[in-house]
């Protein structure tokens, strides 16, 4: 029962588009990302779980809950001046969620879960494009599950963290090479599918408060190694020919990183108006140096993808201003440092560096009830990029050309105390 | 609150709308200019290599890679219109003549347990394009398979009636009318821009027959030339001049390509002219046997009363010596008084064609038929003895030189040599005189020759390998169309100063691979 829970909320959010470094997707509470999801030392709700669970054990209310869900309006264009090619990617609205929940057991002491989805990707190019040798549509979403536990060890300090449990899915389409056709004229090409993916990882946090007016906190969420095993790939179109792949399917074994996170920031309270915060966080994208797929079918060599990620960092600034008991208001800015290296810009995750200008608010409708609205527009400089790792004949064949991309994501949530 | 929430729907769709752009986008024509040609209409007018004819037939995905489809879709970028073409009905590529298959499918290279099976063979299936339906055009691709120069603007070439020998199954598929010209329903279209490629069948009919028709140098009327002669190159010129005037009426421009050289194709440099590889013992004794023909020749000329010296001096060309390693074949050529027996040695230059019987190379064919019979008359000779009428008859029927269709000998190869330089001078000094963009494919294909790289690996002309050349050794693959095209974006940006971008010849498929045959 639980399996197919979790399956079934896999393919109601599993479109849930890259826009964030890598395939990191930074929408894990609404009130965060208005102030540029910068949140590690901000104490405000039951969204702490997530981004410092050792905040939580500061949360006023004996249970809090926050919910929200975003939209995904995002774009991607390539073009080639030197061939005229150029293609977009199609449009689809990938829906992120979170849920967090925050119990305060007594006052030392907190308990939490936070449900989330902070990778995933969804890429659909036109069909036989370009770049289809590299991707035609690529699906990848992973939920954390996330059991928490907040200890306050002085007034001035807390710990908290827990085990986070993941379960992923992939769908990636390409096409096997440049030209390679069936007899009708059909490009061939492979599917790798695999579902409930699962593994297991961890979080750990601290928050230390010098003084009223100032949070310092620091989260660690560790890498996760999504190991598809005996997954299923197709292979299409090939033509009838014992030079090449015979259509059919066969397992695929693969390993798809998450990787590790780290997070130190601060929020500053002059007064009760005003909170201001602050994130820096470190990617550890290093751990994403190659992409391979190995087939079960002993005759179909293993499809070595490099990606030589490294890692980024990414600067969070957020303010929030209480305009009247019912109404925060809320704005942010952060810059998103890509982990793609040049010459490993592969169109399955186009991302440079990226700018990120966030603005948003809530509504507290009754005492237990508050909307919380944000609102992110993403902007990427026009970039000229290639991919040099693809070979043909032993020769490198870069795929390269002029990518530009934005994305909008409009998100609605609620928060909720008892 | 619900307010607000009517105008969601709008934000989403505002939303969609804020796609990003480029500071200079392609698709927004932002990129490339025409120069001063116009590319609204663009027709194509040209022979198998235009309608994009490979593998030995035409077919879809043939068609979609024709040079004239390439270059469409990079004058779309600056204004182009939609390129038709009389697609064929599938992949297949056989032509149905009243429900009767009249042309082969298209060639697959077939494969073993993960070998390539050579030859190539025609991939299996019933094709589906009958001649008679006729397909409502006008079709901007006029390129017509099998056409000559002359043909373009002879009435009647599409007409059902007049096959096979007067028309053309290809063009009676979308001729407009019973007496209509391939070039007068390519100038109805009124074309704004135009290419022209033909003359490669008025050398191509007469070389892949092996020479077997006539040089019709002199010869002013081609209604009296067979399907294997040589065009005469003022009939050629004639048609090619009228060809560029009627097109060029109303174009703002043209391309035209002159004619490669047999010598760049894999149909005639696949099968070497010294593929006769011999042991030391068989090299001796074929020696020998030679020996046996002058002895025997120079003794049936003296007995005809011939001065023996004489008789030496005209014998002593057979006494043919072969050496351990490869040694050219043997040719048939017409008996003459110089040489009587009617064979020789090849020379350096001279061809042999892709369609010979290569297991019979290997049984003699090109040699000498060594049967014990004929040993037994060798065995005669070396001990002194003298064989008789009957005997000798025997050893100089031994001789198997190869047949004049499979081979080019020096003569052939400088009538076809003659004409096409003569072609090609018409050829270019036409562009010249009209100002048209002009595509040096002998150039370019003996560039291929001598390996052409490319990101990706290297386009030779190289039989199944190479890359440029279709499994039917003659026509190119898409991606040597593609090259085609590329030469022909670089000499009309020259021409017109447009600026218009080259196709990435990687992207373009070589030959087919299927195990789908009979």
């Amino acid at each position: 029962m639980k399996n197919f829970l979790i399956s079934g909320m896999l393919l109601i959010f599993a479109s849930a588009s890259v826009y964030a470094g890598g395939y990191r997707v930074a929408a894990q509470g609404q009130r965060a990302l208005a102030m540029g999801h910068a949140g590690v030392g901000v104490v405000n709700s039951a969204e702490i779980a997530f981004f410092n669970p050792s905040g939580m054990v500061y949360l006023e209310d004996k249970f809090t809950v926050s919910a929200g869900v975003t939209g995904v309006f995002s774009n991607v264009k390539w073009q080639n001046t030197s061939t005229g090619q150029f293609a977009e990617t199609q449009q689809g609205a990938g829906t992120p969620f979170y849920l967090h929940a925050a119990y305060k057991v007594n006052e030392w002491l907190s308990l939490g879960l936070s449900v989330t989805t902070p990778y995933g990707s969804s890429v659909e190019w036109e069909p036989d494009w370009a770049g289809s040798h590299l991707v035609n549509d690529i699906n990848l979403a992973a939920i954390f599950i996330q059991p928490l536990v907040s200890i306050k060890l002085s007034e001035h300090f807390s710990i908290g963290g827990g085990p986070i449990f993941v379960t992923g899915n992939v769908n990636f389409n390409r096409n096997a090479n440049r030209t390679l056709t069936d007899e009708q004229g059909n490009r061939s090409n492979i599917t790798v599918d695999d579902t409930g993916v699962t593994n297991t990882g961890w979080s750990g946090s601290f928050m230390f408060t010098p003084v009223k007016e100032l949070r310092i906190g620091f989260n660690y969420r560790s890498e996760i190694l999504l190991n598809a095993e005996g997954g299923e790939a197709a292979f299409s179109n090939f033509p009838n020919s014992t030079l090449t792949p015979q259509n059919g399917t066969t397992t695929f074994n693969a390993t798809l990183p998450l990787p590790a996170e780290l997070t130190l920031g601060f929020a500053y309270e002059p007064n009760e108006k005003w909170l201001f915060a602050f994130d820096y966080q470190r990617a550890f994208w290093d751990v994403y140096n190659s992409l391979d797929i190995e087939f079960g079918n002993p005759n179909v060599p293993t499809s070595i993808n490099p990606r030589n990620y490294k890692n980024a960092s990414i600067y969070r600034f957020g303010a929030q201003y209480k305009a009247t008991d019912n109404v925060t208001l809320r704005a942010g800015y952060y810059f998103d440092e890509s982990p793609v290296q040049a010459g490993f810009f592969a169109p399955e995750t186009p991302r440079n560096d990226g700018n990120g200008y966030t603005a948003g608010l809530s509504f507290q409708v009754s005492e237990k009830l508050a909307i919380d609205a944000s609102f992110l527009y993403l902007r990427f400089e026009e970039v000229d990029a290639s991919y040099d790792s693809y070979f043909e004949n032993g020769q490198s064949v870069p795929f390269s050309g002029t990518y530009k991309s934005n994305a909008f994501l409009p998100g609605l949530g609620v928060t909720y105390k008892l | 609150m619900k307010n607000y929430i009517k105008y969601l729907p709008f934000l989403a769709i505002g939303l969609l709308s804020c796609e990003p752009e480029f500071d200079d986008a392609i698709e927004e024509n932002e990129v490339y200019t025409p120069g001063e040609a116009d590319f609204s209409n663009y027709v194509s007018l040209g022979n198998s290599l235009t309608a994009g004819f490979a593998d030995n037939a035409l077919y879809v995905q043939g068609q979609e890679n024709s040079y004239p489809n390439i270059l469409a879709g990079q004058f779309e970028l600056v204004g182009g219109g939609e390129f038709t073409q009389p697609l064929m009905a599938d992949n297949l590529g056989g032509l149905l003549l009243n429900g009767t298959q009249i042309t082969n499918n298209r060639l697959v290279l077939s494969s073993n347990a993960g070998q390539p099976v050579i030859p190539p063979t025609p991939i299996a299936g019933t094709p589906q394009t009958e001649v008679t339906n006729k397909l409502s055009g006008p079709f901007n691709n006029m390129g017509v398979p099998g056409a000559k120069s002359y043909h373009l603007v002879a009435p009647g070439y599409g007409a059902a009636a007049g096959l096979p020998s007067q028309a053309n199954p290809y063009f009676v598929r979308f001729s407009t009318s019973e007496t209509t010209t391939v070039l007068a329903d390519a100038a109805a279209q009124n074309p704004s821009f135009f290419s022209l490629w033909i003359g490669n069948n008025d050398i191509l009919g007469y070389a892949t027959s092996g020479g077997t028709g006539e040089d019709q140098a002199g010869n002013l009327d081609p209604s009296t030339y067979g399907g294997n002669d040589i065009t005469d190159p003022n009939v050629f010129g004639g048609v090619y001049t009228q060809l560029i005037n009627e097109m060029s009426a109303n174009a703002s421009g043209g391309v035209v390509y002159n004619i490669p050289n047999v010598t760049d194709i894999p149909f005639f440099t696949t099968v070497p002219n010294n593929a006769l590889v011999l042991d030391a013992a068989t090299a001796g004794s074929l020696t020998g046997f030679f020996q046996a023909v002058t002895g025997i020749f120079t003794q049936g000329l003296i007995q005809q009363g011939v001065p023996p010296a004489q008789a030496q001096a005209l014998a002593a060309q057979y006494a043919i010596t072969f050496n351990e390693g490869p040694n050219r074949f043997l040719i048939d050529v017409p008996a003459t008084q110089t040489n009587p027996l009617g064979f020789r040695q090849m020379q350096e230059g001279e061809l042999l064609l892709l369609t010979i019987n290569q297991g019979a190379l290997a049984q003699g064919y090109g040699s000498v038929a060594l049967s014990p019979a004929v040993l037994q008359v060798l065995g005669i000779l070396q001990q002194g003895g003298t064989p008789t009428q009957e005997q000798a008859q025997l050893v100089l029927g031994a001789v198997n030189g190869i047949d004049d269709k499979d081979a080019l000998d020096s003569s052939e190869l400088s009538a076809i040599s003659n004409a096409r330089l003569s072609y090609n001078s018409t050829i270019q000094s036409l562009a010249q005189a009209n100002g048209l963009a002009f595509v040096d494919v002998d150039a370019l294909l003996q560039s291929v020759g001598q390996g052409l790289s490319f990101p990706g690996g290297i386009i030779t002309s190289d039989f199944v390998t190479g890359g440029g050349f279709s499994l039917d050794g003659v026509h190119l693959t898409p991606r040597g169309y593609a090259l085609v095209a590329n030469e022909t974006l670089k000499a009309i940006n020259q021409t017109y100063g447009s600026n218009l971008p080259e196709v990435n010849v990687g992207e373009y498929g070589t030959i087919s691979l299927s195990d789908n045959v009979n």
